[in-house]
């Protein structure tokens, strides 16, 4: 029943290193497992946003607190075919075919949209293969819009290579919308998906690109190429799509090889598909590639198409809902060797799609082949509209800036109305 | 064979001579009867334990019989009822209650019998068995006449027999919990025990041992504290025996006041002028251990105001339990010289003996303490002491000038302290490289190292370390290595302060050009002959460390260079032959000092990419290094090279697939390690390193370390802090080896749900308990995170479906609760996200049905924590789309 032994430490700090090492160590694995589980939710929270969004594309101001929306099965199957994990890793054919998936695609300008000039951005879009770069784990991969490697580098980008100082954790990789311009070897990047590790699926294009023009200047992946970041990335010049802006996108000089002009909604957020809020557009002063070349380089007589047989021997666009261009019959089907899903090019015959009521009844298809194997999609309505436009009666540079005109006069004239 | 005589004996009295002969014998000088005869009554325990324990207590009653053979049966007997090991004692104890009631009231008559005993070592240790079983038997109403027994022994005659019974009453005290004994009894000791300490209790033994047993019973007396008529009397005895002509009456009594002083603070008040008269007599004229105590009052005054205001910020806010009284802030004018003049009282060479603890130690303590109880206003009333002294011939004078400016640099504001240590700095280092005396120079160095940690460091606004003054500091601490081991262990220390400081100090730190000579110097310092003095090599290692951690970029380089020296430190460690077990101690505890400097250097390396590749090209002689370190056998050292590895793990990636097919034994033995649980511990951590390090890759031993983590998780040996850090590794398995962990999930998940239902519910106010169940919460809860991202998207998801249930009711009745922590909230909340991503709709109507869903998720989405905010998020988007479906 002693007591203890009053003798306090002398001399002595009140902490031993020993624990600290302790201390630290743990404080580290924490650290890692809290990175671990946050990098598995992150890309699931990536994949759930697109599925999600994939599915209101007709609404995109919906918001995903409202616990009754709706979703398609189909998207939501897709959704959980999917591993974050094979993801994460950006490996294998899985995640090849999961990235193809991924990009917006704009679909081709058939008529002005309505207040072009006040909700819109216009650019000038280089020309160039369209991928995305993701940068994970200390590398940095770009993959075509069909899913396939284009290049694996070390890159200035959050955790894009393995000498930068970034931490490792999960939360730094990051996903570009680029366009790789072969004449000066950059990245031109023309939207932004994620920045480490926050995704900008959400978030409407004014915001997208205000980061990216901000981000991706301060990470140092604008700055010439160097040992550890093997390509240039820049991002291109925006203008408001009003008179001035849109000529200045369609006739100004830029540093890379233009390809036609690419139009933006603000209020748009990123959705993975064809989208109605992205636009391309081209005349022959803008784009050496107005009009589709065939497999050899030349422009053919008739204008071409590609597209998907469905199970029942309807061609199909890559539209969702898809646009029925025709039907094969079954001996035909079975003549060619062809199955459901295979992509089939077909040529126009002059003049030979027919309408009624502003929707395709019947088009005159003479069967080719089958596409080029790195092909991965139908052509969409819309570029199928805009070849057949160019074609015949194309949508010029002045349409656009006098649609501008008339909408600067009808809002003058709203106003006037309200006034009296 | 005891065996047979006990069996087959002639009876009864030659098996009391075996027992007596066999009890002597166990005391032998010669070693080979002295294991023979524990051999026998080891035989003897195991083959009729009620015999054995009751033969015992009739010795230890046996006044006829030698008193050591006595005094060892009551040891043998005390031993058997209790045990150190949480889990050992649990047994013995269960083992005392399974035996036959005649048999213990046997041995219980015998042990009381021993009370009255004439030879004194029979009696004191009489009461410890009979406390001991008192320990065991009294929370379960099994001895209810033990109290009374005892208390009408008190009233008998011959004073030994009293003495004998108050000290049984001491230890009754001390082994049993005050809820096991009614007050009517309690108030009944109380009495016994303070009438015995009276004055007028005409003999001492009696007065000494009511004193003592005083100490134990003052746990006891909350009810008689709260009666002002009783406090009163109690402490009036109490002082009236501190002022006792004899030493150990007066040491026990101010045992008793400073015991009184941390239990009863708030009860203080009447009597704090009266105790302060005493106690500053007895540090002025009273012998040391008696002066000893009475400082140790105040510093346990000190302790109980520190954290008082502590805990309120300064203020007390009314419905907590104490406000603060102030008594140091009002005894501050007397107490403070009373305390300084202890400081000119030092032995001449006390910083040699580790064991010194003399009236300047406890004074400078103290004085220390008073500092951080009141602030600034200490200042005023040491700085002329300090003047006044710091400059005299004496060294007495100079050290004690020196002692009481370092102890009083913790407390005040830095704004009060930087002017006077900026004007005393210069003076610091003159006498540390000039003094004559090495006590000075000894108080000087730990001095700076006082300054350096609590003045000097980026959250501080004027710095005490400039461009001016850091190269003459620098210079003087690493030639103060060279100096005696004391002052240079002290010198190490004061560095790591002074690195410590810059350890956020961002790209360039001011150390960068020294950094080469630092690290030499410290090197030197682990290698001079007398390192092994004053825990010289420790402090130097332990420096390094901490320049390690602290240095940046610029110098990484050299941190490099130095994972090969480390690396030669230790193979030569190992290379040693033939050392007598002094010096293979001595190795031992260096190969734990280069174990863990090179853990510092691997996380720090690791820590970032360039440097991290550095650190791989040694990865393999790394490795093969600690591999060996793990043959020799030492607690210490297997935990620090255990951490080490999994900082390599970590930096290495999956490439350290290569090193497991030789380290897995080692980390299978770590997971084995009850009795050193921290080895145990430790190795749970690198498991989850090395599953994040390998990923998939891990899955061919997963079948083993799963196996030991069960066992581990069923061992009631295993420490309980260990069983938490083990759930979370189950996590970390599982997210590694995705759906693969299907085969373990029978086993694991039953172990999560009962764990999980034990942790539910805390009842108890007790905030340690609450501490470890929110830690089991969070390990628990973590397991479920990685069990549902491992198993995502897997065809095998459907298998977790029936799990579900339990574990948003588990959630649920965490909220419920209200009790959980910040750590554990964004994991619950992480782990319904988690169920919501992997099951999807197959668990729709559940989480809908599941409170979590709403309130709880409501909760942290409002939530102020970043973190749980962004769990939340998680798990609102993962829920509308699993319900959506």
């Amino acid at each position: 029943m002693a007591p203890p032994d009053p003798r306090r430490p002398f001399k002595r700090p009140a902490f031993s290193d020993q624990q600290k090492r302790r201390d630290i160590s743990l404080q580290r694995q924490a650290q890692n497992r809290r990175d671990a589980q946050h990098q598995a939710r992150c890309l699931a929270l990536t994949t759930m946003t697109l599925q999600n969004d994939s599915a209101s594309a007709s609404e995109p101001e919906y918001e995903l607190r409202e616990p009754d929306f709706e979703i398609e099965p189909e998207a939501a199957v897709k959704a959980r075919d999917f591993d974050v994990r094979e993801a994460a890793s950006l490996r294998g054919r899985e995640a090849r075919r999961w990235f193809a998936k991924q990009l917006m695609l704009p679909e081709w300008m058939i008529d002005v949209p309505d207040r072009l000039s006040s909700d819109w951005y216009a650019c000038a879009r280089p020309a160039g293969k369209r991928c995305f770069v993701v940068s994970s784990n200390g590398v940095t991969v770009s993959r075509l819009r069909n899913g396939g490697l284009l290049h694996r580098f070390p890159s200035a980008l959050p955790n894009g290579s393995r000498t930068n100082n970034s931490n490792r954790s999960g939360q730094s990789y990051c996903i570009l919308d680029c366009i790789f311009h072969e004449a000066d070897q950059t990245y031109y990047v023309i939207d932004m998906v994620c920045w480490a590790g926050m995704s900008m699926y959400e978030c409407t294009t004014e915001f997208r690109f205000f980061w990216l023009n901000s981000k991706l200047a301060e990470s140092g992946a604008c700055t010439d190429p160097s040992p550890q970041h093997k390509y240039a990335f820049r991002t291109l010049v925006v203008y408001n799509s009003d008179q001035e802006g849109l000529k200045a996108a369609y006739a100004g000089p830029v540093s890379y090889l233009k390809d036609g002009l690419l139009f933006y909604n603000k209020h748009a957020h990123y959705e993975s598909g064809n989208t109605p809020l992205v636009l391309v557009w081209k005349d022959e002063n803008c784009s050496q590639y107005v009009l589709d070349t065939d497999s050899k380089g030349q422009i053919p007589d008739q204008q071409q198409v590609v597209l998907e047989l469905l199970d029942d021997g309807r061609l199909a666009t890559l539209d969702d809902p898809p646009v029925i261009f025709g039907c094969l019959n079954s001996d035909f089907i079975q003549k060619m060797g062809s199955q459901t899903g295979d992509l089939l090019r077909f040529s126009i015959n002059e003049g030979a799609l027919y309408f009624k009521d502003g929707q395709l009844e019947r088009a005159d298809l003479n069967y080719l082949g089958k596409p080029n194997r790195a092909r991965a999609f139908a052509d969409s309505y819309s570029k199928v509209m805009f070849q057949y436009a160019a074609r015949h009666s194309p949508l010029r540079i002045e349409h656009l800036l006098a649609s501008i005109e008339s909408s600067n006069h009808q809002e003058i004239t709203t106003d006037a109305d309200m006034l009296g | 064979m005891l065996f047979e005589l006990i069996c087959f004996g002639n009876g009864r009295e030659d098996m009391a001579m075996e027992v007596t002969q066999i009890l002597l014998s166990a005391q032998s000088v010669d070693s080979t009867v002295r294991k023979h005869a524990e051999e026998n009554l080891k035989q003897f325990q195991e083959q009729n334990l009620p015999a054995f324990l009751l033969s015992l207590s009739v010795e230890l009653a046996s006044e006829e019989k030698p008193v050591d053979s006595r005094k060892l049966a009551g040891l043998v007997l005390k031993n058997a009822l209790d045990a150190k090991e949480q889990h050992r004692k649990y047994e013995l104890v269960q083992r005392w209650l399974s035996l036959d009631v005649s048999v213990k009231s046997q041995i219980k008559a015998c042990l009381l019998q021993t009370l009255s005993s004439t030879a004194s070592d029979a009696r004191s240790t009489a009461s410890q068995v009979i406390a001991k079983v008192a320990g065991i038997e009294l929370p379960q109403k099994l001895w209810p006449e033990l109290v009374g027994s005892l208390l009408s022994n008190v009233h008998q005659v011959p004073p030994h027999v009293k003495q004998a019974t108050i000290e049984t009453l001491g230890y009754l005290c001390e082994e049993v919990a005050p809820e096991a004994i009614d007050q009517d009894q309690v108030n009944k000791i109380l009495t016994a025990v303070v009438q015995g300490m009276n004055a007028n209790e005409a003999n001492i033994e009696v007065r000494l041992a009511s004193t003592r047993a005083l100490y134990n019973a003052i746990g006891f007396a909350q009810a008689n504290f709260s009666n002002d008529m009783e406090r009163d009397y109690i402490m009036r005895v109490v002082c009236e025996a501190t002022l006792s002509p004899e030493v150990k009456i007066r040491q026990a009594a101010y045992e008793c006041l400073v015991s009184i002083g941390s239990t009863y603070y708030e009860k203080l008040a009447p009597y704090i002028q009266e105790i302060f008269n005493i106690t500053s007599k007895a540090v002025r004229d009273d012998e040391e251990p008696v002066a000893l105590q009475a400082i140790e009052f105040w510093s346990s005054i000190c302790d109980e105001e520190i954290d008082i205001l502590g805990d309120y910020g300064g203020d007390f806010t009314a419905d907590s339990d104490v406000p603060c009284y102030y008594f140091i802030k009002q005894a501050l004018p007397a107490l403070v010289p009373l305390l300084l003049e202890t400081l000119l009282k030092q032995e001449e060479d006390q910083d040699q003996d580790e064991g010194a603890w003399n009236l300047a130690m406890a004074g400078g303590t103290c004085l220390g303490l008073v500092a951080r109880t009141v602030g600034d206003d200490i200042v005023p009333l040491v700085m002329p002491f300090i003047e006044e002294n710091i400059t005299k011939g004496d060294w007495r004078q100079r050290e004690a000038a020196t002692y009481a400016f370092g102890s009083i640099l913790e407390g005040p504001s830095p704004d009060k302290l930087t002017p006077i240590v900026n004007v005393a700095l210069g003076f610091m280092l003159t006498a540390l490289t000039k003094d004559p005396n090495s006590h000075v120079k000894d108080t000087t160095a730990w001095t700076l190292g006082r300054i350096f940690e609590f003045l000097h460091g980026s959250t501080l606004a004027t710095p005490i370390i400039t461009p001016a003054n850091c190269q003459q500091i620098i210079t003087v601490l690493l030639q103060s290595m060279k100096d005696a081991p004391n002052v240079a262990e002290k010198a190490c220390g004061a560095l790591y302060f002074l690195a410590q400081g810059y350890e956020d100090v961002g790209p360039t730190s001011p150390l960068t050009p020294y950094f080469q000579e630092i690290v030499q110097s410290l090197l030197n310092a682990t290698h001079r002959e007398d390192a092994g003095e004053s825990r010289l090599r420790t402090a130097a290692y332990e420096t390094l460390n901490e320049v390690v951690r602290s240095s940046t970029e610029e110098t990484a380089r050299l941190v490099v260079e130095l994972v090969q020296v480390i690396m030669t430190e230790l193979h030569k460690t190992l290379e040693a032959q033939k050392l007598s077990s002094d010096e293979r101690e001595k190795q031992t505890e260096l190969q734990g000092l280069l174990c863990g400097c090179l853990q510092v250097i691997i996380q720090k390396l690791g820590a970032s990419e360039p440097t991290k590749y550095a650190l791989l090209q040694y990865s393999d002689q790394i490795m093969n290094l600690l591999l060996r370190v793990f043959a020799c056998r030492n607690a210490t050292v297997h935990e620090e090279a255990m951490l080490s590895i999994g900082a390599l793990a970590y930096a290495t990636g999956p490439n350290f697939v290569k090193y497991m097919p030789d380290f897995y034994k080692y980390l299978e033995m770590g997971l084995q390690n009850f009795e050193e649980y921290q080895v145990c511990a430790v190795t749970v951590g690198v498991v989850g390193d090395i599953c994040r390090a390998l990923d998939d890759k891990v899955l061919s031993y997963c079948d083993g370390i799963m196996t030991q983590l069960l066992k581990d998780l069923s061992s009631n040996q295993l420490h309980r802090s260990v069983k938490p850090p083990i759930f979370s590794c189950f996590g970390d398995i599982a997210l590694a080896i995705g759906e693969n962990f299907e085969k373990y999930l029978m086993y694991a998940m039953p172990m999560l749900q009962s764990a999980a239902e034990l942790s539910a519910h805390t009842s108890s106010v007790d905030d340690e308990m609450i501490e470890y169940t929110n830690s089991l919460r969070n390990g628990i809860l973590e397991a479920y995170s990685g069990i549902f991202q491992g198993f995502k998207n897997s065809p095998k998801t459907q298998l977790l479906i029936p799990y579900a249930p339990h574990i948003l009711q588990f959630l649920d009745s965490i909220y419920i609760e209200k009790d959980m922590d910040d750590i554990v909230m964004k994991t619950a909340i992480g782990v319904l996200g988690d169920l919501a991503d992997t099951l999807g709709s197959n668990a729709a109507s559940l989480i809908q049905q599941s409170l979590s869903s709403k309130d709880f998720l409501n909760e942290c989405l409002s939530s102020d924590d970043h973190m749980i905010k962004e769990s939340a998020e998680w798990a609102r988007l993962a829920i509308s789309r699993a319900i959506s479906v």
